[in-house]
């Protein structure tokens, strides 16, 4: 039998059900090994091993009285400390929130508890998910398991090492940029960005609220269907909640995919990609129109602009949003005395760190009266652009193929001093969040250094089913996703 | 403290033209915190004048793009106002509530003044 860390979700569901391990065993061991390798990734903030094993004793006993069990029974998964969870701190990796315990659970947490899926641990992430390393995090660095000099990516660094290094089979992250799609890629895991909408926001502590998604991790197609199935739905809580059956994603993963057509835009292939990952990339295309897919030119020309119009409309959904940190009812106070006005801005001088900083001081100066209009209008009109781009895009194509980043994992320390250079690793991955279709990072091979590679396809919006059964036929062809890095 | 940032007039806003790099100097920096209600140091101060002006110079390539007739998009979905029934239903207690505050008192969050003398010490 597999070692019980190299299995995935799917294949622990159907041991527990076989009788050939127990719930008690499988969090026993992903608690055993966070605690000999975590010292060194260091993907947790928080974890729970007497719950979590009093938990899974709890799963193992149902089973034995012939109880009928959830969907995740006895499953560990991690969750990105910005989801809250009642009564356990969710910090958002910041100082403003060091010992917030939520009074709630957000709403994905209550589908997973209900899944009998076991809680082990909060991890690591860029302070309020500003950051695509994990270096922003007030506590620490997250550290890539290929290679412990680089970052995991981010914001969702923490959860996509968990899942890579074994830690967890599954783990949710969050997504306004690519926050699980980049980190997933730099981690050869698979991360998926759902359509906007697809998954409750109820209980996520707020980026920018027209973007984020809460987004699984897996280590592979089959894993990700299943725990997007359990977390999607209508949710009378989130007011931009869709309101629509979604799909049975399991029971289409392996329907026949003859005669789909896939685009390739060459703005995805241009100048800033290593060249490994160029060519990476284009052996999955390879690979895909030998397994009779159509391969079409297409061209997206407002992509370019992804990382411009992100920077103007998610750092001003994020000031308005982050305005809530005022000292009063939850979040650092400062202990200086002061009067109220000042109360109010020492405290958020305190509380946030650098990049959340940058992010509300820019934020506040596209949304000022004079800027509004230049900036902010601006930036949304591009993005009504980007979305006709893709909407044209779908007249031709079933799915849009490209590298999930330009580059592999880069080095703990090599773009925390040029803001600008950090927020062009996710030039590939925002057009999706931007115009709210959802996109799947799955691993496609590796680097010279050995280093992994993701791939990253998109559909339209509610097509999650067609877009795991793409990612799903690439991976029944290759075996990138079985690859495990020495720790 | 809510949204009270989208509309206030940032003074010392001027108009620059697409030629010459945008720059934020410290001033406008300053001016910026205060709507924020961040009480920068000097030397963030400094920092944000040069780091914002490479940032704001980097998103002015969106004037490339022609978007004479087209409508803003501030959301990915179609979603018209969203209204339940206004029906009583359970919700935190205060208890709850309070239990993250920094400070309270008799069930209340408690303040620094916010008139000179006349707040509630």
């Amino acid at each position: 039998m597999k070692p019980i860390h190299t299995q995935t979700a799917s294949e622990l569901l159907e041991g527990q059900e076989s009788r050939r391990t127990t719930a008690t065993e499988i969090v026993r061991s992903s608690l055993e090994r966070i605690e000999r390798l975590d010292g060194s990734v260091k993907a947790f903030v928080s974890v729970r091993p007497k719950e979590a094993l009093s938990e899974a004793r709890s799963i193992d006993e149902r089973r034995a009285r012939g109880e009928r069990l959830g969907k995740l029974a006895g499953i560990p998964i991690a969750l990105k400390d910005n989801i809250c969870t009642r009564g356990w701190e969710t910090t958002c990796c910041s100082k403003m929130l060091k010992n917030f315990r939520p009074p709630y659970d957000a709403t994905v947490v209550e589908k997973l508890r209900a899944a009998d899926a076991i809680l082990v641990g909060k991890t690591n992430m860029d302070e309020f998910a500003f950051g695509s390393s994990t270096e922003n995090s007030a506590f620490f660095t997250t550290r890539n398991p290929w290679d412990l000099e680089r970052v995991p990516g981010g914001s969702s660094g923490g959860s996509a090492a968990a899942v890579a290094a074994g830690f967890v089979p599954l783990a949710f992250g969050s997504e306004t940029g690519g926050s699980v799609r980049q980190p997933a890629g730099f981690c050869g895991v698979v991360g998926l960005k759902p359509t906007y909408g697809l998954v409750s926001r109820y209980g996520l502590i707020a980026f920018g609220s027209s973007l984020d998604q809460i987004s699984p991790f897996a280590r592979d197609v089959r894993d990700a269907a299943l725990l997007l199935g359990v977390a999607a739905g209508h949710d009378p809580r989130d007011s931009t909640s869709i309101n629509a059956p979604t799909g049975d994603y399991l029971a289409e993963l392996d329907r026949p995919t003859a005669k789909m057509r896939l685009g390739i835009a060459h703005e995805y292939f241009g100048e800033g990609i290593e060249p490994d990952v160029r060519k990476r990339v284009l052996e999955a295309i390879e690979v895909f129109r030998n397994l009779g897919f159509e391969i079409a030119e297409i061209s997206l020309p407002h992509s370019k602009y992804a990382v411009a119009v992100y920077y103007v409309a998610a750092v001003a959904e994020a000031s308005s949003n982050l305005a809530r940190f005022d000292g009063v009812h939850y979040g650092h106070r400062t202990s200086r005395k002061t009067d109220m006005v000042d109360m109010y801005s020492v405290s958020r001088e305190e509380g946030f760190g650098d990049e959340a900083k940058r992010r509300i001081m820019l934020g506040t100066y596209v949304l000022s009266r004079g800027y509004y209009d230049a900036y902010y209008l601006k930036a949304l009109k591009v993005r009504r652009r980007m979305k006709e781009d893709f909407d044209r895009a779908w007249e031709t194509v079933d799915a849009v193929l490209c590298p999930t980043s330009p580059t592999t994992a880069f080095r703990v320390g090599e773009r925390a001093d040029d803001p600008l250079s950090m927020y062009l690793s996710d030039i590939f991955t925002i057009p999706a969040n931007m115009t709210g279709i959802p996109g799947i990072s799955i691993p496609c091979g590796f680097d010279g250094r050995g280093l992994p590679v993701g791939l990253e396809i998109m559909t339209p919006s509610g097509e999650e089913s067609r877009l795991f059964r793409i990612a799903r036929a690439y991976e029944r062809a290759t075996e990138f996703h079985l690859r495990w890095p020495e720790l | 403290m809510g949204s009270l940032l989208a509309g206030q007039e940032c003074p010392a806003h001027r108009a620059t033209s697409d030629a010459e790099p945008v720059m934020i100097d410290e001033k406008e920096v300053r001016q910026v915190a205060e709507l924020a209600r961040l009480a920068l140091s000097p030397e963030e101060t400094r920092r944000f004048a040069s780091q914002l002006s490479h940032i704001l110079d980097y998103i002015r390539q969106l004037n490339e793009v022609d978007t004479s007739s087209v409508e803003p998009m501030s959301h990915p979905l179609d979603l018209k106002n969203v209204f339940r029934q206004d029906e009583v239903k359970p919700s935190l207690e205060a208890r709850e509530a309070l239990a993250n505050a920094p400070e309270k008192r008799d069930g209340f969050f408690l303040v620094p003044p916010v008139l000179d003398g006349t707040g509630p010490e």
